[in-house]
């Protein structure tokens, strides 16, 4: 074993398109291309970015029953996923926290997992462990590349005329190119979009014919990251972690009907609890109303000047023109329109609760 | 008029007693898209390796310091509602502070733009 960052089917190609690498979550991965974060922003929500995300892990489950399998370790309802639909979802631990967040899809034969980079080497041998019966795999041989934005159709589609036909949160095998791959029709920037997987040895090639198409452009992690932000998306390790429930962090949409009334997944004791009463403290969105923006940690302030929670996640929002943040705050002062001060640099800084997301989410239904 | 370099990548040039500074071209190109710039106030004393001000990236915050003593004698206020000309002209419009040096000699521990580009590579 070696320390040693890993390396993604297209780091060479990342390298020929000057992209900036960085060492994230063991991975040397593009954290931006000489168009710069703002640009690569602003392409993905006016034309098409294509981001590599080889590095989260890709899960394939078979077995019997799957879907119930899953439901002991998940608070979604995965039972009912229906065949070629995908479901935003989390592990929860035995104290309610979220322990990663993660796409299921219903693949038919089989169930299709991504969880993310950091947290593969704990996801795998924890649904090795608690899905009996359910063959398990990594999944080391395909890369996975996200096109994202209102001309992803358009980029994919001429490529693949079956991608145009898909709905928000659908999965296909289809071919590219003379390739199978697999396309869903998802991404964690807001914009309508694909994560397409592909096999290693035609990764650079089908994602150079992504790029070829006049509307699509490489965007980094950056991008990546302030597009999800704007989004109101979680980044797991920034907004959501172990000690965090899915009811603080305002993730009780992602948890059925059926679950949140039948329980049955860890920490359900406290997950219901918080349901029926409320929780402590809850995630919400921040703009702070000057310009310096309110990075991760930054303290949050009532306007009496106690201390009612913490940033974390910030930056300046591209397409909203000014920074935006989300944190957590005491949940009496989490209601929207409530004035609060953030302490950047030991300065207060005026700052209000907003609704989430920052920009509409282009998503096609 | 001459321009000294810091190692933290700021100039000076001099003329006289008082002292313009700002960031380098390479500074900037390595912070990207500036999108704020916190100032001190006009009449603000300093020592050497003291913080001064902020700039933050898309990404991050980078703290600049004080390449010497001195004091502010002028703030650019421009930066305030365009950060962005930190990107665009770093070493000429986009100047952070005119300074009043305590102690000249210091400049000696500065670099030239030889060396400074050394540094650079």
């Amino acid at each position: 074993m070696t320390d040693a960052p890993k390396r993604t089917p297209l780091y060479d190609l990342h390298v020929a398109l000057g992209g900036k690498m960085v060492d994230f979550a063991g991975w040397e991965m593009p954290v931006q291309y000489p168009m710069g974060i703002m640009g690569e922003h602003k392409q993905c929500r006016e034309k098409a970015a294509l981001f590599d995300v080889s590095h989260m892990g890709q899960v394939i489950l078979r077995g019997d029953n799957v879907g119930e399998k899953l439901e002991a370790i998940c608070p979604q309802a995965y039972a009912t996923l229906k065949e070629g639909k995908a479901r935003y979802g989390f592990f929860t631990n035995e104290d309610g926290g979220i322990m990663d967040d993660l796409i299921v899809s219903n693949a038919g034969d089989h169930y299709f997992v991504v969880v993310n980079a950091a947290l593969r080497h704990q996801d795998i041998p924890h649904m090795k462990a608690h899905l009996d019966g359910v063959e398990v795999t990594e999944i080391f041989d395909r890369a996975l590349v996200a096109v994202q934005g209102p001309a992803a159709e358009n980029v994919v589609g001429d490529l693949c005329p079956a991608a145009r036909e898909m709905k928000f949160m659908e999965t296909i095998v289809a071919d590219i190119d003379g390739v199978e791959c697999r396309l869903s029709r998802l991404g964690y920037t807001g914009e309508d979009g694909y994560e397409i997987s592909i096999p290693d040895a035609d990764a650079e090639r089908i994602t150079k014919l992504f790029l070829a198409h006049e509307d699509c452009e490489p965007a980094g992690l950056g991008a990546r990251d302030s597009l999800r932000l704007e989004a109101g998306l979680c980044l797991y390790g920034n907004d959501i972690d172990q000690s965090t429930s899915p009811i603080e962090a305002s993730l009780a949409w992602a948890i059925q009907k059926r679950r949140k009334e039948e329980g049955g997944f860890p920490g359900a004791d406290r997950i219901q609890k918080e349901l029926a009463e409320g929780a402590a403290k809850k995630l919400v969105g921040i703009k702070p109303s000057g310009r310096a923006p309110a990075r991760q940690h930054v303290e949050i302030q009532c306007a009496e000047g106690n201390t009612i929670g913490e940033i974390t996640s910030g930056c300046f929002g591209p397409t909203v023109g000014g920074p935006v943040a989300m944190g957590y705050v005491a949940a009496p002062h989490g209601k929207v329109g409530e004035q609060v001060k953030l302490i950047i640099r030991g300065k207060a800084h005026d700052a209000e609760i907003v609704a989430l997301p920052f920009v509409t989410q282009n998503y096609k239904r | 008029m001459t321009t000294y370099y810091s190692e933290d990548h700021e100039w000076i040039t001099v003329e006289g007693d008082t002292a313009t500074l700002g960031i380098t071209k390479h500074a900037a190109d390595q912070l990207g898209e500036v999108v704020f710039v916190e100032q001190q106030d006009s009449g603000e004393e300093f020592e050497k390796g003291g913080e001064i001000g902020v700039i933050e990236s898309v990404k991050a915050a980078s703290e600049i310091y004080a390449p010497l003593d001195g004091e502010i004698t002028a703030v650019n206020e421009d930066l305030a509602d365009n950060p962005s000309a930190l990107n665009e002209d770093p070493e000429g419009a986009a100047w952070i502070y005119k300074i009043k040096l305590s102690d000249s000699a210091q400049l000696e521990d500065l670099m030239d733009l030889d060396g400074y580009k050394a540094l650079i590579g």
